[in-house]
């Protein structure tokens, strides 16, 4: 358990704990949330740590309302979280689509579980990739990314506020059972501080000030209720002040801005991890926690003289497709591994049609083994 | 006075941008929307502070013609966003207007769960009887055997009392009015802002266009009249035999309890975690004068 | 060469403190020690009943594979556990048991002390786990005692830490009562070419 955190500590932290800690350190200061395994503890930690630092918890009466909760509050000029699970994460896309819509910073977190509906509380998996894209309807930009480990959790929730926050997007961070309940250690506050990024306010007087203006970097500055900067906030399609209008013009303009904003933050967004590729002959790309066996894999396949990288997926979407690429030009054969039916290997896929690529899957509520992913290795 | 109405109608209103409005010529809604103006007006509030949320529906547009900060969320969540807001900034006042269906349907969770944690947030509902945006299906609050699009062969359910759902669930404040009898909802609608704690003001409106034409309702003026007619003050109905009230409804103040808001609550847990504790206003008495049925 | 990871599973029924073990003892080697250390759990719906089973893995490298691939020490509290979780022991790895629960074990290499009994003799059979830990720390070796004390110590309210410090110290006395050098070992890994390998 980590109490006000002075001077630099060691603690042995739980993935979904360590999540908690990043978000403080990002400087979020509202989390609303509904029980879920498993996911629970990270509403936990938050209900003790976040009123030793002048923050609020609470606990909604589902997952519809927390998302609403964590808006308001964003709103409002918080930076606000929850966390959830499968089955809650299904009841939270309505209300993250209004998130997209009216371009509101919030992290909204998923500890992944075996689905679908109730499914398997307490067994991991890997299979809302899609859903996390996907999941609300309509068109909508949304920012994807998936932790490790626990030292991971820590940071990509730091990265993930940070991007929620420059970009006026909802950034959903994919945890799943493993990682969330696994145990290391984290020294805290990080001996390198990391950087923490605010919402851009307005700099016009308020008469001046329009709520979705486009700009040069797409994303336009935005005023917290109670400044002064009174507007209207819909999720109807609006014009650049806020009111709703469906006019081809502006709703078309509008969607090529949300394509935009994150285009444009393309080299900061779109994290990934390279392990070993420099000299890679065959490769493997996943995400998340069957990165800790993608990892040992390649030692394995190392020590027989097979030369294999791994390129760790940190951002899922926007798809990271210039690291993909590169990897699947260099090598002649990729592997993906996923906890499910074979999700995120749809989008290597896309990115080059002609790679030889190669799926391994497991939806049976256990991890894939390094053994698995060497095995695989040996035939390519 | 003429001149003061119209000066606040200019302060308050997005007149220049968003209007004319969606709403059916003789709807209710008009007169909700100038009893909150005049009940924001006389509190002095600056339009910064304020905050109106919506849902969805009919109702749910009104926020969009009023200038303070204002939210159109989604359907049946204004409360949930509402208890964001107020949660991360506790200095503003947070208003929420809903239709019955949006606050009791798809939004009853929330409305309960706001009663009972007597946030400081003031719901205005107002109750039509009817989905009307979406064409007049039957809402929660359709009465027993009435017509609705959906109910072609009459009405099978038995309508919600909104006020009473908010009274049992815990809201300090609860109280009932139409749009027929004007000077007392402006004042409900302000005594529901003055009260610290979860304030729940039920307007009983008119959808003509629906529930009217299927209702033998059909002219705006008709359904006044019914308002008239029906609406019994909550100190008369408390002397009225279940038999008298039949088909009746009691309007005026329901509850007028003193006690913590979520906020004041919270701060103890501030205290108790050690943390960063702000300083809460002590709670004002909210005078209610008892019904007089001669003043509607 | 020792091995680069130490692999650690504690097995029992829920409500027995078995994943508590596997935190405390994480913690007495990676914040005390300075190990790397990664500790799992994988668990039902209930938390008192059906069995639940914790791993713990020690290096002083990074730790990839977060899970136990090849288990080098296994302590189980009750029969179904050691039955369902020995599957991937190491041969010639670290068996402890409870003998309290468990009444046949699957190797004659088995370490078997009544952690439960001993608890009970303290008067609170609750620190079964801590008298287990107490026994596993001396008898795996990997892990000071010292850290083992102060991660036990840091995560019991002061009323306990008496209790908890004698159940401890127990366990690590009834640890030293064995030579694990004595143990039955397996043929399985003897180079039956003596020193021609190399």
């Amino acid at each position: 358990m980590v109490d006000r955190v002075e001077s630099t500590k060691k603690y042995l932290l739980q993935g979904n704990e360590a999540i908690v800690e990043g978000a403080l350190a990002a400087g979020c200061k509202f989390y609303a949330g509904y029980p879920i395994t498993p996911s629970s503890e990270i509403a936990e930690e938050m209900s003790r740590r976040l009123p030793q630092i002048g923050g609020t918890f609470i606990q909604m009466e589902d997952e519809l309302a927390s998302m609403g909760a964590i808006i308001g509050a964003s709103l409002a000029g918080t930076k606000a979280m929850t966390a959830t699970s499968g089955p809650g994460f299904s009841l939270m896309q309505e209300n993250l689509g209004y998130a997209c819509m009216t371009e509101v910073p919030v992290v909204v977190v998923n500890v992944m579980r075996g689905g679908p509906s109730t499914g398997m509380p307490t067994s991991p998996a890997q299979s809302d990739v899609m859903q996390a894209r996907w999941g609300t309807h309509g068109d909508h930009a949304i920012i994807v990314m998936a932790v490790s480990s626990v030292s991971d959790s820590y940071e990509i929730t730091v990265h993930a506020f940070n991007m929620s926050e420059k970009y006026r997007v909802p950034v959903v961070l994919l945890s799943d059972e493993i990682v969330g309940h696994t145990r290391e250690v984290i020294t805290l506050p990080p001996n390198k501080p990391i950087e923490v990024f605010n919402r851009i306010k307005p700099s016009v007087p308020p008469e001046w000030y329009e709520p979705y203006e486009d700009n040069s970097r797409g994303v336009p500055p935005m005023a917290a209720i109670g400044t002064g900067y009174r507007h209207h906030v819909t999720g109807l399609m609006h014009d650049s002040k806020g009111f709703p209008c469906f006019r081809p013009d502006v709703v078309k303009a509008f969607h090529k801005r949300m394509i935009r904003k994150l285009a444009n933050g393309a080299s900061d967004i779109q994290m990934t991890k390279g392990y070993m590729l420099d000299d890679a002959e065959v490769a493997i790309i996943t995400f998340g926690a069957v990165s800790r066996s993608a990892i040992r894999a390649v030692k394995m396949a190392r020590a027989r003289g097979i030369k294999a990288g791994f390129l760790q997926l940190v951002t899922l979407f926007p798809f990271p497709k210039i690291a993909v690429d590169s990897v699947l030009r260099q090598c002649r054969a990729v592997l993906v591994p996923e906890m499910n039916m074979g999700q995120i290997v749809r989008e290597v896929r896309a990115v080059n049609h002609t790679a030889t690529l190669k799926q391994l899957n497991r939806f049976d509520g256990l991890m894939i083994t390094p053994d698995q992913i060497f095995e695989k290795l040996l035939n390519m | 006075m003429v001149e003061h109405a119209a000066k606040v109608r200019h302060d308050f209103l997005r007149h220049d941008m968003q209007f004319p409005h969606v709403w059916c010529p003789g709807c209710g809604l008009g007169i909700v929307l100038g009893s909150l103006i005049r009940a924001t007006a006389s509190l002095d509030i600056p339009q910064d502070d304020l905050v109106l949320a919506s849902g969805i529906g009919c109702t749910g547009r009104m926020p969009a013609y009023v200038d303070f900060n204002t939210l159109h969320t989604t359907h049946g969540r204004a409360l949930t966003f509402a208890t964001g807001i107020k949660l991360a900034n506790p200095e503003l006042t947070v208003l929420t207007v809903m239709g019955d269906g949006d606050a009791t349907a798809i939004g009853g969770n929330h409305f309960i769960h706001a009663a009972r944690r007597n946030l400081n947030i003031t719901a205005i509902i107002v109750n039509n009887q009817i989905y009307g945006m979406t064409g007049g299906q039957y809402s929660p609050t359709t009465p027993y055997g009435a017509m609705a699009t959906t109910a072609v062969y009459g009405n099978i359910e038995q309508a919600f009392s909104i006020a009473e759902l908010a009274v049992t669930a815990g809201a300090s404040y609860v109280a009932r009015g139409t749009v027929h009898h004007v000077p007392q909802l402006d004042k409900l609608i302000k005594q529901g802002i003055e009260k610290k704690g979860f304030a729940v003001i039920e307007v009983i409106s008119n959808c003509h266009t629906y529930f009217g034409r299927l209702n033998n309702l059909a002219d705006p003026v008709a359904n006044q009249l019914w308002m008239k007619e029906n609406a019994v003050s909550v100190s008369k109905a408390a002397k009225m035999s279940a038999e008298e009230m039949a088909g009746k409804f009691s309007i005026g103040v329901l509850a007028n309890v003193k006690k913590p808001s979520y906020n004041e609550e919270y701060q103890k847990i501030r205290e108790r975690a050690g943390g960063v504790v702000f300083p809460v206003e002590e709670e004002p008495e909210v005078k209610c004068e008892p019904d007089r049925d001669d003043e509607y | 060469m020792e091995k680069e990871r130490y692999e650690m599973r504690f097995g029992g029924a829920g409500g027995q403190g078995v994943i508590t073990a596997a935190v405390i003892l994480a913690e007495a080697a990676g914040v005390y020690d300075g190990f790397n250390v990664c500790q799992t759990q994988s668990y039902g719906p209930q938390s008192r009943g059906g069995n639940s089973k914790a791993e713990l893995v020690i290096s002083r490298k990074e730790i990839d594979y977060p899970k136990v691939i090849k288990m080098d020490c296994f302590l189980a509290m009750n029969q179904t556990a050691l039955d369902d979780y020995f599957y991937d022991f190491e041969t010639n790895g670290l068996l402890v048991v409870d003998s309290t629960f468990v009444s046949q074990t699957p190797t004659s290499r088995a370490i078997s002390l009544p952690f439960t009994a001993m608890a009970r003799e303290l008067g609170k059979e609750i620190v079964a786990n801590i008298v287990a830990i107490g026994a596993v720390a001396k008898l795996c070796g990997k892990i000071s005692l010292e850290s083992v004390e102060k991660a036990v110590l840091a995560r019991v309210p002061a009323k306990f830490r008496e209790l908890n410090q004698q159940a401890l110290i127990m366990g690590i006395k009834a640890a030293e009562q064995i030579d694990i050098s004595k143990l039955p070992t397996s043929i399985a890994l003897e180079d039956v070419y003596g020193d021609a390998t190399g």
